[in-house]
């Protein structure tokens, strides 16, 4: 294989690349800065840090919700201020994103919400397929519900549905048990560690050191730490 | 194309469900739209019946030339007689025809009333000359007459005629004005209730975004709707105006300009453009105002 070709596969084999990232909201200090990460198919990440370390930003970041100030940022391959609005919005079909408080289009059915992604991208909504996925998600009673009659749980479960339904490559979770008691983030993690071994990557942005320790045990994650506007490797302090 | 495809793909009515019922705001476009179409029923009346008027009076007028005869009692019939000659020798005319008694009776009837004696009064010999080619030449047959018939004096209408086509050309862009202010007025109209419903589906859109949505998808789901909304509103509009057209007073009953204001013939086919082109206008403004928008959403 070619010097350049394999360059360029392996540039598309990191899905998320960074290269000294640096990032400022407008006329502030840079809130990130020098952050090499690179993310890899099949890895689940955990993202830590106190709280306003821009760990929500990090996942901003990931998804082209910003772009960086400084520095080289690359998701599947392509440099991330290249993008056309188009490419982001096929970039982010490549991408499931699950908030603390995720949003829905209320006045529609928790089904319909879920497979809202299908609708968006034109292609065709396999019911035995959508009603697979609201069964692994425990949800298959509330189809028909709208989601403002959900209870938190049950939002984070739907959120990652429709995270899931275009099997992205990556799936980012920012804060995802953030509103919800210890069984019920057990049950959501479960499905992460799911996805994570059935080959998707996994990067979850929590302070819930607990939550960490506890996935750990299941399943190899790595743990970065923001502190001070850097990226670390956090080890054995967990 | 892209937009124009995704307004006429079916997507089992999928699209326009991504984007919350309005209700009352919806009724409340229905109702502009339509009311902005009744009153392009009647600008388009008002523009058609002026440009007939127009017309009429270009076309009647000019088609004939009046020569008017003014002599002592004992002459005027000589008088009559050489410029009747004289005028079928004139080149593009037909033939000339002098108004008889009654006729003359009947046109002074507005001012004397019906039983005026028309005889007793010293009136002028008037004949009708109609005008068939191009070759007519009122300035030449002028000269012959004065010439030839010392008490005749050519009337061409000019005079009458430029100031009532003025008019009706005046009244006439009046109406394509109007047409053009209503178009506006109703791109004004979609584009601020467009940005309405945009700016209150701020969710709506972020959470399309997040899911990967092209910026055309999410404006077609708007642009779509009001689409719809113009051109149903503006159908509703265009029936109730053309009815209230009808209803009218026929032009012929009395013969005046205000009672002619409506469709003749294929012109009742002019007010089916008025969805077509309020569709249009609803589909250009919402892409217009939902493309600018969603540009400032990352």
């Amino acid at each position: 294989m070619p010097r350049e070709r394999r360059a360029e596969t392996e540039k598309r084999w990191r899905l998320i690349e960074m290269r000294d990232v640096g990032f400022g909201y407008h006329g502030r200090a840079e809130l990130l800065s020098g952050m090499t990460l690179s993310l890899q198919p099949g890895m689940f990440h955990f993202l830590t840090g106190p709280s306003g370390s821009g760990k929500t930003t990090l996942l901003r970041l990931c998804y082209a919700d910003l772009l960086p100030t400084a520095g080289q940022m690359t998701a599947f391959g392509h440099e991330l201020r290249d993008l056309s609005r188009d490419d982001i919005a096929d970039l982010r079909r490549r991408v499931g994103v699950v908030h603390q408080e995720p949003q829905f289009l209320d006045h529609l059915p928790v089904a319909e919400n879920v497979a809202l992604p299908l609708s968006v991208a034109h292609e065709p909504v396999d019911m035995d397929a959508l009603r697979d996925l609201l069964g692994w998600v425990q949800l298959s009673q509330h189809a028909r519900a709208l989601p403002p009659s959900l209870s938190g749980g049950e939002r984070q479960r739907a959120a990652l549905a429709r995270a899931v339904i275009l099997s992205p490559d990556l799936i980012l979770a920012d804060e995802p048990t953030g509103n919800l008691d210890w069984d019920m983030s057990m049950r959501l993690m479960q499905l992460l560690i799911e996805l994570n071994k059935s080959g998707k990557t996994v990067l979850v942005a929590t302070h819930d050191l607990n939550l960490i320790r506890a996935t750990k045990a299941q399943v190899t994650a790595r743990v970065l730490r923001i502190s001070g506007g850097n990226l670390q490797l956090a080890g054995a302090d967990l | 194309m892209t937009l124009v495809r995704g307004l006429l793909r079916d997507e089992g009515g999928k699209g326009d469900r991504i984007v919350p019922p309005t209700g009352f705001t919806a009724q409340l476009t229905l109702f502009s739209a339509g009311a902005m179409a009744f009153l392009a029923v009647f600008a388009l009346a008002l523009a058609l019946a002026t440009g007939r008027l127009a017309d009429h009076w270009s076309t009647q007028l000019a088609g004939s030339v009046t020569v008017r005869i003014s002599a002592p009692a004992d002459q005027q019939e000589g008088q009559v007689q050489t410029a009747l000659q004289l005028l079928r020798t004139t080149p593009g005319t037909g033939e000339p025809r002098q108004l008889p008694q009654d006729e003359l009776a009947k046109l002074l009837e507005p001012w004397f009333g019906p039983d005026m004696p028309v005889d007793a009064l010293p009136v002028p010999a008037l004949i009708d000359l109609p005008i068939r080619g191009d070759d007519f030449d009122a300035e030449g047959l002028r000269l012959r007459l004065e010439a030839e018939v010392p008490g005749a004096i050519l009337d061409d209408h000019t005079e009458w005629r430029r100031p009532l086509v003025s008019a009706a050309k005046r009244l006439r862009m009046l109406g394509i004005v109007s047409l053009l202010l209503i178009t506006a007025a109703s791109a004004a109209m979609i584009t601020l209730a467009a940005k309405a419903a945009l700016a209150a589906n701020g969710q709506v859109i972020r959470v399309l975004r997040l899911i990967g949505a092209r910026d055309l998808t999410i404006a077609t789901a708007f642009v779509r709707r009001f689409t719809r909304r113009a051109a149903i509103g503006s159908a509703i509009g265009t029936v109730l105006g053309v009815g209230a057209v009808s209803i009218l007073p026929d032009a012929s009953a009395a013969g005046g300009f205000l009672t002619g204001l409506g469709f003749q013939g294929w012109d009742w086919l002019m007010p089916l453009s008025i969805p077509l082109v309020a569709a249009a206008v609803g589909f250009l403004a919402t892409r217009w105002a939902a493309l600018n928008m969603l540009e400032a959403v990352r």
